[in-house]
């Protein structure tokens, strides 16, 4: 990866159509590097979730044309919240497979043309439509019976998931690019108004329109016109059925570090885990090497779209055992080291999660999400955060070696990537 | 509709109402037995005729083996597990809120079958609360001709946390 962009995510920007948006990350992503020229792109993969949202069928050739990227290879890719990490996947894929040496991955979306209530009959149409979407369609809820599940069975706390919140959107007080950065305490978040049981607004992403901008390119290329280019060490992704409900109740997917025996008794994934995202890890894992995620990752950005989630994929991701995501972040393991969240938290900053604000505070504009959690973790592994955030509270020090995590419906597509300072 | 008049929402920049509806013909295909089972007061999951696996749900391959799945009739009575009390939802639920989802387990089968639970206090529900399916009298082929309420009509109240 040689270059990165994102737009500040926002509630609505009715003065920029999406085509405006993407160029503005573009542009952005090119500032670093003045050597690298348009010329050397040899194709674009452009990602956005939803056409109902749009309402423009193929939208990403819009942006194609407006970068000037014509008549170069372009496609779109859609997988729903993992939109973002698909498509930069699909752009390793190009320069990795020696097809292209340069390729750009964009995104965006644009939810503000609906309201929040409309919009998320939208996204519900994401689960399946005969089946699920007429119970009462609500992602929200979906969510809310999986982290019920987890509760019961390994004894979660909705203290331990308002943790997650109060940490996301205090990191994000350092991060302008933020929709929603705001210093909370658990209180404050379980006080808010109940959505679905036991999520409250605060345990819930929101909605934004934004966009962002990766650029990647083989290593010839990279070191010809970057000076900090960041490797792609490692990809994997990872599927489940459609329902929740035909999900197996089998065995866990072991990780290196991880034995049968952890989990005599666990039936998996059932609702409460994401064995596509255990999936994802695990390959994302084999190809870069990696044998311990929590000694050899120094920061993970993941997909918070719920408090519960990101408790969920602790687990998935293997910084704790199975059952322990409400104790790892209750530990103040995934806390960033020198930010006061007003808490006690005794192994704070041992693995920051989310330095940026993650989803919760940062907002889901589902095309563009994956890719700004790229955006975000290549400038941690540069170390240039300082200089693109305007201020080095959240730049993670040290960082050698960072995990992206994108997901989608009930995670029915999830991807991980493995990024390292070179 | 040029003839009703554009609605003009703002004008710096200029944003406008724009209005878009359509009426689907919509098949439920292989999975048509199951609807019209919930019409005659059946729930039909699918059973592989290879490895036996049972989906409380229509499929009419199995996704474990890729064998034919025979019809399977579910019983109308199963357990919680698990839920969550809505209290909003997409645009199209909103008027219905707050509602109860939850996921059911059947005796028998081997995966989970999502509905509404109705009849009961939310603080009332708990994970393993038995339940049993109800039918509605004038069906709408839809998934929701089938709802749950508790199997015993005054379950206990969890204790007090
Ligand atoms: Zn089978």
């Amino acid at each position: 990866m040689i270059g990165g962009g994102i737009t500040k995510f926002a509630k609505v920007h009715p003065d920029k159509d999406f085509r405006l948006m993407v160029k503005e990350a573009y542009d952005y992503a090119f500032r670093e590097i003045p050597r690298f020229t348009k010329d050397m792109i040899d194709g674009a993969v452009g990602s956005y979730f939803s056409d109902h949202f749009t309402r423009q069928l193929k939208a990403a050739s819009m942006v194609q044309d407006y970068l000037g990227l014509c008549p170069k290879p372009s496609k779109r890719i859609e997988g729903g919240g993992a939109t973002g990490g698909l498509c930069f996947q699909s752009a390793w894929e190009a320069v990795a497979s020696g097809r292209m040496n340069c390729c750009v991955a964009f995104g965006f979306e644009t939810m503000s043309r609906v309201n929040t209530w409309k919009g998320n009959e939208f996204i519900a149409l994401a689960s399946d439509t005969n089946f699920d979407f007429p119970v009462g369609g609500f992602y929200s809820g979906y969510y809310a019976m999986m982290v019920q599940r987890h509760m019961h069975e390994f004894g979660t706390t909705v203290e331990q998931m308002a943790m997650v919140s109060v940490k996301n959107h205090a990191n994000a007080l350092y991060n302008p690019y933020a929709q929603k950065a705001k210093k909370l305490t658990i209180k404050q978040v379980r006080e808010s108004p109940m959505v679905a049981t036991p999520l409250t607004m605060e345990d819930i992403c929101t909605m934004s329109d934004g966009a962002a901008v990766c650029l990647l390119a083989s290593e010839e290329v990279a070191a010809k016109v970057c000076e900090r280019p960041v490797r792609i060490a490692g990809v994997g992704s990872g599927s489940d059925a459609m329902r929740m409900a035909d999900r197996p109740h089998g065995k866990v997917i072991l990780l290196p570090h991880e034995q049968e025996s952890d989990y005599a008794q666990l039936k998996y994934p059932g609702v409460h885990s994401f064995r596509g995202g255990r999936t994802a890890a695990k390959l994302a894992y084999q190809m870069a090497g990696i044998r311990n995620p929590m000694e050899e990752l120094s920061f993970v950005e993941l997909h918070d779209a719920y408090t519960s989630s990101e408790i969920q994929t602790y687990e998935d991701l293997g910084l704790c055992k199975y059952g322990e995501g409400g104790r790892f972040v209750e530990s103040g393991s995934p806390f960033m080291p020198g930010i006061d969240y007003g808490m006690t938290l005794p192994k704070q900053g041992r693995l920051p999660v989310n330095p940026s604000g993650g989803l919760l505070a940062c907002g889901h504009p589902v095309g563009a999400t994956g890719l700004m959690q790229a955006v975000f973790a290549f400038w941690q592994l540069q170390g240039t955060t300082n200089q693109h955030l305007g201020n080095p509270t959240l730049q993670v020090k040290n960082a050698r070696r960072g995990l992206i995590h994108s997901h989608a419906g009930t995670g029915t597509y999830i991807t991980v990537s493995i990024l390292e300072a070179v | 509709m040029a003839e009703k008049g554009t609605v003009v929402l703002g004008v710096d920049p200029l944003v406008i109402q724009d209005h878009y509806e359509i009426d689907y013909r919509h098949s439920y295909a292989e999975d048509s037995p199951f609807f019209v089972g919930l019409s005659k007061g059946k729930l039909l999951g699918s059973r592989c005729t290879k490895c036996g696996y049972v989906y409380a749900t229509p499929r009419s391959h199995c996704m474990e083996c890729g064998a034919p799945t025979a019809w399977h009739e579910l019983p109308l009575r199963g357990s919680i597990h698990t839920f969550t009390t809505c209290h909003y939802g997409g645009e199209a639920f909103l008027k219905e809120t707050p509602f109860t989802l939850i996921l059911v387990e059947f005796d028998g089968a081997n995966t989970l079958f999502l509905s509404r639970l109705k009849g009961i206090k939310p603080e009332a529900v708990r994970i393993g609360l038995p339940v049993a399916a109800r039918f509605a009298k004038m069906p709408s082929f839809k998934v929701t001709d089938v709802w749950f309420e508790p199997a015993d009509p005054h379950p206990p109240l969890p204790p007090a946390p």
